[in-house]
């Protein structure tokens, strides 16, 4: 199997570490006047988005053209997905016109695991399902350092749709792998009792403010109507229970910052001035995107 | 045209026998089982160090003929149940069409005539296209040779069709055998709900899905008196309430896979779909419950729900590849790898899973040598190591998780009617 990046649970610390070492190192490009690097020219990048994405797309693109590759991005509609081809075969006929690595996002769990045991080039999940999302979890940590300089004993909390979240499930994989005490909290048919034996350091709760008291750090989660099957919550009453309201701040620590993973629906899950509370980190999350997966592609192809 | 089988240990537990005998054969039926028997003119076996038990069955197995030709065919099925030790096997009528008149199972008894190595006894569909609406012609699939009825992988949902169902099954002494899943709670699912499903990010099908299922069946056979078999048990609870039900007078039966007594949710290879069957792979202690049901006579016997889909079908992301796997040419080896070896169960007692086990619920007037029975036999060895290929597979289809696995113990030569289907090349 080609060395990718298909999810954060496989790698270890020090590869976190050096991955977020160098998202830092590519920090100050992105506000250089002139932000091309040639690292990786000559090199070409198909973003293979079998789900719609404006952000994670993007990124990508620009991260891989900012280290002077080529990036192509293809959608599911309008390829030969609708002409009734299977994944494999799709995927072959990509690998056959042999880029460098694939970026994929589809809406099946593993279906960048199955890919890379029968293709020969690096596959980066940029999100599979409800398994996992690592770049997302990559920086997300890297914007938890910008501000608190290490992740060792921090409390995070992360609120909403945990059962349908891949970003709740990398960022639990890399927080327990620095000691982070991870709180999860959502409606109970959204939080199954088996997530507390994902990782070392998690507990779950459907109480918002006993997630959120004495917290570093609040992830607030999307609510994915779109993969939810099933009626599985009163939606008319989510906000009332599991929106992040500003009242809630004062259970946080003082300098809790406030972080989500976008596209936000304000008052859904967030109220409005919590997004465009001082301390929320939202767009920062956003820069912050381009670095780390710079440093991702750098590291799988480079 | 006579056999005769020298010098093995004879083990038949329908007639408490467990001695170094001969085996002779004449003219398809068992002739007569001692110690140096004389039989001029009869082909020699030599079948010292091995064991020799009637011939085993199968209740449970899914050839595709007809409509699925593609994965499976009776000719096929059927030359990897003789490779796999089996002499007999059962057909599950989710064909296309479905078995669900006299003149599809007779179409199965014709081509299983004309085309099969082993015996092929078809089971009929309980409702009409296994659609669980109307009652399917039971009487008639009896006349035309089927054995039992079933739903499998479609299930009757509505209990009111099952109650009229198991009332005329009753009437026409055929068991109703039954894949309990509750579709509500199992809906969307693609493995055992539990630690691993959530870590994966995979639809879980809870163990409760079953367990109600298995109640529903248990309180509508006290009610109507039906033979009861419950298809592939695979939960704790389930083991448990089919055992209670049994020692209250109740004629309810079941089965468990190899599957299910070899593997758990936490063995699966990630997004692997020759691992996704239903029911699922259950949680260690699920695994732990069948082998013990095997082992304390909860369960009746061991079946394989032989399940052949095609490379392409399981070349899939995970949640679109079907359910099912194959088993004919592992489940014994299998068995004595994972339950007889260890000192879970002895070999006889795994003899029984595979003959009088089955023959219990099926009764096919097979599963014993007793003198005057049709001439099927078993040989096997405890002592035979070898490595499955499922590339060299007799089944048309390849989804095994049981590739390139060695065994210690296995099939050597099946005999059926008399005449040998399978010999091992030793």
């Amino acid at each position: 199997m080609p060395a990718g990046l298909l999810g954060i649970e496989e790698l270890d610390r020090a590869q976190i570490e050096a991955l977020l070492a160098r998202a830092k190192d590519f920090q100050p490009i992105q506000s250089q006047n002139v932000k091309k690097l040639d690292t990786l020219r000559g090199k070409m990048i198909v973003n293979l988005f079998y789900e719609a994405s404006t952000r994670t797309r993007t990124s990508f693109e620009i991260a891989a053209k900012r280290l002077g590759g080529d990036a192509v991005s293809i959608t599911a509609s309008g390829s030969s997905v609708s002409k009734g081809e299977s994944l494999v075969d799709t995927l072959n006929t990509l690998a056959a016109m042999r880029p460098d690595a694939i970026v994929m996002r589809h809406s099946a769990s593993g279906a960048p695991h199955f890919l890379a045991r029968h293709l020969p080039t690096p596959i980066i999940n940029a999100g599979d399902g409800t398994h996992e999302h690592p770049t997302q979890a990559l920086l997300d940590a890297r914007t938890i350092l910008d501000r608190r300089g290490s992740l060792e004993g921090l409390r995070v909390a992360i609120i909403g749709d945990i059962a349908h979240s891949r970003v709740a499930r990398s960022n639990v994989h890399l927080l327990a792998k620095f000691g982070v005490d991870i709180v999860l909290c959502g409606p109970a048919s959204l939080l199954p009792p088996e997530l507390a034996e994902l990782a070392p350091g998690v507990r779950l709760t459907t109480d918002i403010r006993d997630a959120i008291r004495g917290a570093d750090v609040i992830m607030m989660l999307r609510v994915q109507l779109e993969r939810q099957h099933e009626a599985s919550f009163p939606a008319s009453e989510y906000f009332r229970f599991y929106g992040l309201r500003l009242e809630h701040m004062d259970l946080a620590k003082p300098d809790a910052i406030v972080m989500h993973p976008g596209p936000i629906n304000r008052g859904r899950e967030l109220a409005s001035e919590v997004a465009d509370f001082q301390r929320s980190v939202i767009l920062n999350q956003v820069e912050n995107g381009i670095a780390v997966r710079m440093a991702v592609l750098e590291k799988v192809i480079g | 045209m006579s056999i005769v089988i020298r010098n093995g240990r004879v083990i038949d537990p329908a007639s408490n026998t467990d001695r170094i005998a001969d085996v002779l054969i004449v003219d398809g039926r068992i002739a007569g089982v001692a110690p140096n028997l004389s039989a001029p003119g009869a082909e020699a076996f030599d079948a010292a160090g091995m064991i020799v038990a009637p011939g085993f069955i199968d209740m449970h197995v899914h050839l595709r003929e007809p409509g699925f030709e593609h994965a499976e065919t009776i000719e096929s099925g059927s030359r990897a149940a003789a490779a796999g030790g089996f002499t007999s096997i059962c057909a599950m009528p989710n064909t296309k069409p479905v078995n669900d008149s006299a003149t599809v199972t007779g179409y199965i008894v014709e081509r299983a005539r004309s085309s099969a190595a082993v015996n092929v006894f078809p089971i009929g569909a309980i409702t009409k296209g296994s659609a669980g609406e109307e009652l399917s012609a039971m009487g008639a699939m009896k006349a035309a040779g089927a054995v039992a009825l079933s739903d499998d992988g479609q299930p009757v949902a509505n209990s009111r069709v099952m109650r009229r169902a198991m009332e005329f099954a009753r009437s026409y002494d055929l068991p109703i055998i039954d894949h309990c899943e509750d579709p509500g709670l199992s809906a969307g699912g693609d493995m055992h709900e539990g630690a691993q499903s959530v870590r994966w990010g995979l639809r879980g099908i809870p163990s409760a899905s079953e367990d109600v299922m298995v109640a529903r069946d248990l309180l509508l056979a006290q009610m109507t008196g039906a033979r009861c078999h419950i298809a592939h048990i695979s939960t704790a609870n389930s083991v448990a309430m089919v055992d209670y039900a049994r020692r209250r007078g109740l004629s309810v039966t079941c089965e468990a896979t190899p599957h299910h007594f070899t593997l758990s949710d936490r063995d699966m290879a990630a997004y692997d779909s020759n691992y996704k069957m239903k029911p699922p792979l259950r949680s260690p202690g699920d695994r732990a419950a069948v082998i013990e049901g095997l082992a304390n006579g909860a369960i009746d016997a061991i079946a394989t729900d032989h399940a052949p889909h095609p490379g392409s079908e399981k070349m899939q992301e995970f949640e679109r590849c079907p359910f099912g796997i194959i088993g004919l040419e592992t489940a014994l080896a299998l068995a004595l790898d994972e339950l007889v070896l260890p000192g879970k169960i002895t070999v006889n007692r795994m003899v029984e899973l595979f003959t009088t086990g089955p023959e219990r619920v099926m009764r096919l007037g097979r599963g014993t040598l007793a003198p005057g029975a049709p001439g099927d036999v078993t040989i096997f060895s405890l002592d035979l190591a070898w490595t499955y290929d499922v590339n060299q597979s007799c089944s048309r289809s390849r989804n095994s998780p049981f590739h390139g696995r060695t065994f210690r113990g296995g099939p050597v030569a099946t005999v059926v009617d008399g005449e040998f289907a399978s010999t091992r090349a030793l």
